[in-house]
């Protein structure tokens, strides 16, 4: 029960995080991303305190060595779709579901067509199967 | 086009981050969206749902005190509903492909100097810039 709402308690400061940054905002991100426009560099600075704040969490934790996996064609290939995904629409996982509580519609679209695109893969895994050591990320 | 706003994102990262080492200071656990959303919903042998369900609820709902105490959260969306899909769908496929997102690789993983994890930050990172100079400066508006 302490870790279902430690978890809780995580994702909502996670939420309000994104929210306080405006990352719910595509158009924020997009305007990140948009090397070439107006640029925004609010979302390196998100990342940056971010960082810093879970480097120190590490730091205290103490964790295991990161599990020496190799940097392989799945990691590499799905950080290439993820990539195009977050670049035509301005959207990662975490925003898009907090961005839910607008109700727009755009939103919930995304959001959809996103769980569609997790559930196939889980389909493809389950379908044919590779023995892939798992790492948490 | 949005404005610059470094103390709002500082804010707003230092709470990210606050939240990612309380889930791993009590549970142990890496703050990935993607990896915590994929196996609330289709659990690998031996995951738990409780804790992964409890997180991606507490999403929304930070939010929604932020919109609250603050004003409603804005949302620019200018994406046509097909292009939307097919974000989605690459998204879904892609970060659960590549084990990770935003949150898992780019600042948890990359905050604890994975190799993985850095890589594959890079290359989202990279390709989401290539795809946005696509959309919007080669093929102007085709989003």
């Amino acid at each position: 029960m302490k870790l279902v709402f430690a978890a809780l308690l995580s994702g909502t400061v996670f939420g309000a995080g994104l929210a306080v940054a405006e990352m719910t905002n595509p158009a924020k991100v997009l305007g990140f991303l948009d090397l070439a426009g107006s640029w925004d560099p609010s979302l390196a600075f998100v990342m940056g305190t971010a960082l810093a704040a879970s480097a120190v969490a590490y730091r205290l934790h103490r964790s295991p060595a990161p599990a020496a996996g190799s940097i392989d064609s799945r990691l590499i290939g799905g950080a290439c779709l993820f990539g195009m995904g977050w670049g035509i629409a301005g959207f990662c996982p975490g925003p898009a579901v907090a961005s839910l509580v607008t109700g727009s519609a755009d939103v919930a679209l995304f959001v959809g067509a996103m769980l569609g695109g997790m559930g196939l893969f889980h389909l493809v895994e389950k379908t044919a199967p590779r023995k892939v050591a798992q790492h948490a990320a | 086009m949005t404005e610059f706003t470094p103390v709002a994102s500082m804010l707003g990262g230092l709470l990210i981050g606050l939240a990612a080492a309380l889930l791993l200071l009590v549970n142990g656990r890496v703050a990935g969206v993607s990896g915590i959303l994929g196996q609330a919903l289709w659990p690998s042998a031996g995951e738990e749902r409780g804790w992964r369900t409890a997180f991606v609820l507490g999403l929304p709902l930070g939010a929604s005190i932020v919109a609250y105490l603050n004003g409603p959260l804005i949302v620019e969306i200018e994406t046509r509903p097909t292009m939307l899909i097919v974000a989605g769908l690459l998204v879904g496929f892609g970060t659960r492909l590549g084990n990770g997102c935003t949150s898992g690789h780019g600042v948890c993983g990359m905050s604890r100097g994975a190799a993985r994890s850095i890589a594959a930050t890079s290359t989202f990172m990279a390709v989401a810039v290539v795809t946005v100079f696509l959309v919007r400066h080669v093929f102007g508006g085709m989003a």
